[in-house]
């Protein structure tokens, strides 16, 4: 079915598609001249596919559940932020704070992820196939991040448990942030999730970062890091 | 908040639209900042040599003859609350005897700039001052809502403060009071409390002193503390910066025939071809220019 929102008001696309009959068997959608509208395909609870044809704005697809969203164009701030579960493709670059706070699913990002990507993640997959910009990963909770190009300064900054691969060259690595050894067991993880996306990339040329858990519990030593 | 605009044309097949482009950029950005709005546009090929953009609370028969008596030549155009004195005197002539009539406002001088700001809803202040009829090569606009100094005229934006220079802001400045002290001591004036007309004014010095556009604002990543994306507008185009924490948005679309620049992609969704524009964020720290 075919959205236009040049035809129809933002809330009552977004409503629509918030509001399926469960009975339906309607479940793909193509959204045109999405003209940068804001929170568009925010709040999705059920499994369907939506093709966003153009460039979106803030917090496309938030809060994400089960659905499936690509966007053929660039995105605002905060892309699938607090994402649950489903994917989200844009096809684009996307802008700052993608995928921030996400709990699940997996957010693809074809173009560049600007600064801060990832910020307070907490078990999303994120996959960014050219490079994330300053900040990315911050205070990252768990998940991983999956960087193709480079990362731009404070890699990972006061990171928890989230992984980090990186194939490109990362600028200087945040606060408690430290390379790691990339275990076998790191290389199979990493290469089923590059297959189950069918990215076509080896994971054996991937380096690891995560944290080196010494900003954990507040010490007086580290004062100057917090 | 506050809203951010610019293009710049590459290709003169657009410059008689410049008004229009720019007028629905602005609309588009009307709910990021509700209170006051302003623009500039730039025209080399205006056929004379000065403009001064004045805000004035007195009719213009009254400046008229106020003017009479210290300039020879002159021709006024009135817009809404605004009126623009074109002349052949130079401005360092010019400027000093306005100082003694009351009822007006410098908003702006120089060789191809005109500019126009206002209390009220952005779409409001655009059809007043019908920016849709402008033509030119480049110009920027801004859409307020006022964090650091009153919901004024002189408190919107863009702030001039040389000849042909204006800047717009979003954002705010956390050391602008020291750095006004200074400037003032440098010579440069300053008509409001705001912020931006602190870092429009260390621009103007800057460019004073001879130093290029971009050597200026890279400095000011050091010299102006706090958060921000600048575009600021010189005669032959414009420059783009934001603070190495970049928390304040801003995306790029480039064709072959513009560049433009906004706070948010819907500013730009309008503009001719943009679909096969490249579009990207501009790196913090990192200052990006056309034209000048």
């Amino acid at each position: 079915m075919n959205l236009d929102l040049t035809k129809k008001n933002l809330s009552d696309v977004n409503y629509f598609l918030q509001h399926l009959d469960k009975k339906s068997n309607e479940r793909d959608f193509v959204i045109k001249n999405p003209l940068g509208s804001h929170a568009l395909c925010a709040g999705l609870q059920d499994e369907m596919s939506v093709t966003i044809k153009g460039h979106v704005g803030y917090y496309c697809a938030g809060m994400n559940k089960n659905a499936h969203v690509t966007v053929e164009g660039n995105v605002g701030t905060g892309v699938a932020e607090n994402m649950m579960s489903g994917t989200v493709h844009v096809k684009g670059n996307a802008s700052q704070s993608a995928g921030a706070s996400g709990n699940g699913g997996t957010l693809i990002i074809d173009g560049d992820a600007s600064s801060r990507c990832g910020i307070s993640m907490k078990g999303i997959d994120i996959i960014v196939k050219g490079s994330v910009g300053h900040m990315s990963a911050f205070m990252a909770q768990s998940g991983n991040l999956v960087i193709l190009g480079d990362a731009d300064e404070y890699l990972g900054d006061s990171i928890y448990e989230a992984k980090i691969y990186c194939m490109g060259k990362v600028k200087s690595l945040g606060a408690d942030c430290i390379e790691k050894e990339m275990k076998k067991s790191d290389i199979v993880a990493l290469q089923a999730i590059l297959d189950k996306n069918k990215i076509k990339a080896d994971a054996s040329k991937f380096k690891r970062y995560g944290s080196e858990r010494k900003l954990y519990h507040f010490k007086i030593d580290n004062v100057g890091n917090y | 908040m506050c809203g951010i605009v610019g293009i710049y044309l590459k290709n003169k097949k657009y410059n008689k639209q410049l008004g229009k482009l720019l007028t629905g950029m602005m609309n588009n950005m009307a709910s990021r900042g509700p209170d006051s709005a302003g623009f500039a546009v730039y025209n080399k090929s205006n056929n004379f040599k000065y403009t001064i953009c004045l805000h004035v609370s007195l009719t213009s028969k009254d400046l008229q003859k106020s003017l009479k008596t210290k300039i020879k030549s002159f021709k006024l155009k009135t817009i809404s609350d605004h009126v623009v004195i074109i002349t052949s005197a130079k401005p360092e002539k010019v400027l000093p005897l306005l100082k003694s009539i009351s009822g007006i406002e410098l908003v702006g001088y120089g060789k191809s700039i005109e500019i126009f700001k206002q209390v009220g809803n952005p779409k409001d202040v655009v059809k007043k001052f019908a920016l849709d009829k402008f033509s030119g090569s480049h110009a920027i606009g801004h859409t307020r809502m006022a964090t650091e100094s009153a919901i004024t005229t002189n408190g919107s934006h863009p702030y001039s403060t040389g000849e042909d220079e204006c800047l717009v802001h979003n954002g705010s400045l956390s050391n602008h009071n020291n750095l006004r002290r200074t400037l003032i001591k440098n010579g440069i004036e300053f008509k409001s409390q705001n912020d931006t007309e602190v870092a429009a004014g260390y621009i103007s010095n800057s460019l004073n002193n001879k130093k290029s556009l971009k050597d200026t604002l890279t400095s000011g990543l050091k010299d102006l503390d706090g958060f921000y994306t600048f575009i600021t507008g010189t005669r032959d185009g414009f420059a783009v910066v934001r603070d190495e924490i970049a928390c304040k948005p801003a995306v790029i679309a480039e064709t072959k025939d513009y560049v433009a620049i906004a706070s948010e992609f819907q500013a730009m969704a309008h503009l001719p071809d943009v679909n096969k524009a490249n579009i990207y964020e501009p790196k913090p720290g990192v200052v990006y220019s056309w034209g000048s």
